[in-house]
């Protein structure tokens, strides 16, 4: 990033091509892997903790019935979406795998996604959470950076949550608990593993309202484009902002 | 401001619609549909190359075992033939072991439960999600096969089961890897007892690397086979025949 701010209403380069790539391929695969998902899930809709569990053993909790507008296919149908999901789950899986590489080697993730040891201080937090819901999303002095609350929210998603719901997906499958059997040990068995693909789809599935929520009221068109793109405006609020809210250094 | 927000809202909800019924049109083109199927054979050459040959299935130890195994599938065939079997306690039960074999074989249960016998405390994966640990022990596969004289040409062990769906037996198989796994057996008992009918008496496929629909119940024929072509409708199994299920159950 240049040091001087780049003024109001100016296009700057925001997302490098394969992060373009990787958003919308992946966009696809999570949106047809949570639908087939939820098309799994009506098949035994009970979740459990430890190697085992089935009908007549403890369940902890027991997802709803998810309707059929909701489901990949749109009736009940177990074979296909078990096709359906075990497809797009190589998708996902070989393209987080290629993003995460692509990102260490051009510099994404030291650049853009590190959590510097400041902004963690409970000030500069709370200075971003005002920040939010006063709907101002952009540090006038970097308006291309990520601020604190959207690199936290990245991280999880990117560092825990999609790592997690691929091993835990891996786990499921009878082969690869043969062939990789320490996937069992670190998640606790089977049908630990399926409850926390569960849960890690839940808190993915959060990130995603969250994130098209945020898409709208910073603007659809100049966020649709920097994805597409990868030229971003800067918005006209970031410099007319008041000098008053100093950000922590 | 808020006019505009839950348009868009909406356009993102009714956009989201369109994509999900749109992947069931998708999956009507047949193009499209092959794609789709050949996840099947990309996690099955994946698994096969990850996995080691002989990797075996997670054992468990006895204070694992689940309290009450649940039954699925065919609980009881009811055929008049099965029925006379239950009757004399499978007395009259013999197992053909046929196909590319140099010596087909007829096997009753004493001739079975004296071949060196497997005993696993493993994991029954149903594909529609849950899991039962239970104790099995019956013959490997593998010495039967042997001791009929199995041909290199074989590359499919094909089972034909007692049980009945629309009218015909059920069918599954596996390759010849899985059917020389030291963990694939013919289980002659569950936790330590002669196999409930509920469970697949008198002799119940067991590969563990793989779901459950593929453990095959009421056994009657072994059967190998250079080619799935012309068992059923070509897929491997009743329920890869009519239902679209994976032939590759290990995941």
């Amino acid at each position: 990033m240049d040091d001087s701010p780049p003024p109001s209403g100016t296009l700057i380069r925001r997302h490098a091509l394969t992060t373009r790539i990787w958003h919308w391929i992946n966009a696809l695969a999570i949106f047809i892997l949570i639908g087939s998902g939820l098309g799994i899930s009506n098949a035994h809709p009970r979740l459990y903790w430890g190697p085992y569990g089935a009908n007549f053993d403890y369940s902890w909790f027991q997802p709803p019935h998810f309707p059929a507008w909701l489901t990949i296919p749109g009736h009940y149908n177990l074979a296909l979406s078990r096709r359906w999901h075990l497809l797009f789950a190589l998708v996902l899986a070989f393209g987080m795998l290629a993003f995460m590489i692509v990102s260490l080697v051009n510099r994404h993730i030291q650049r853009d996604l590190r959590i510097r040891a400041g902004e963690l201080k409970p000030s500069t937090l709370l200075h971003d959470i005002r920040e939010h819901l006063a709907f101002r999303f952009h540090d006038p002095d970097h308006p291309g950076a990520y601020n604190i609350l959207q690199k936290l929210a990245y991280v999880a998603v990117i560092f825990v949550l999609l790592p997690l719901v691929i091993l835990t997906g891996l786990a499921i499958s009878p082969g690869m608990d043969a062939a990789w059997p320490w996937l069992l040990d670190i998640l606790g068995g089977r049908q630990s593993a399926r409850s926390i693909h569960f849960l890690s789809m839940s808190g993915i599935s959060l990130f995603i309202v969250v994130h098209l929520i945020l898409v709208i009221l910073a603007g659809v068109g100049n966020e649709l484009r920097s994805m597409i793109t990868g030229r971003w405006r800067v918005p006209a609020d970031t410099a007319d902002d008041t000098p008053s809210a100093e950000p922590a250094k | 401001m808020t006019d505009l927000l839950v348009k868009r809202r909406t356009l993102i909800a009714g956009g989201a619609g369109l994509l999900l019924a749109g992947c069931d049109k998708v999956a009507q083109i047949p193009a499209a549909r092959k794609i789709l199927f050949s996840g099947e054979d990309i996690h099955y050459g994946l698994q096969r190359a990850l996995q080691d040959r002989g990797a075996l299935a997670p054992e468990y130890r006895p204070d694992q075992m689940s309290p009450i195994f649940r039954a699925n599938g065919t609980r009881n065939p009811a055929t008049p033939s099965y029925d006379a079997m239950v009757a004399n306690r499978f007395a009259d039960y013999r197992l053909a072991v046929d196909g590319l074999v140099d010596r087909p074989l007829s096997l009753g249960i004493a001739q079975l439960a004296a071949m060196p016998a497997r005993t696993q405390i493993t994991r029954h994966d149903c594909v529609e999600g849950w899991s039962a640990i239970g104790q099995w022990q019956g013959p490997m596969l593998g010495t039967v096969l042997k001791a009929a004289g199995v041909r290199r040409s074989a590359r499919y062990v094909v089972f034909t089961c007692a049980d009945l769906y629309n009218g015909e037996p059920y069918y599954e198989s596996i390759d010849t890897i899985d059917a020389f796994h030291p963990q694939t057996i013919l289980a002659l008992k569950m936790n330590g007892a002669p196999l409930e009918v509920a469970h697949g008496a008198p002799v119940r496929l067991r590969v563990e690397r793989q779901l459950g629909y593929k453990h095959a119940k009421y056994v009657m024929g072994v059967k190998a086979v250079a080619s799935l072509e012309g068992i059923g409708k070509g897929k491997g199994g009743y329920w890869e025949d009519n239902v679209d299920y994976d032939w590759y159950a290990g995941i």
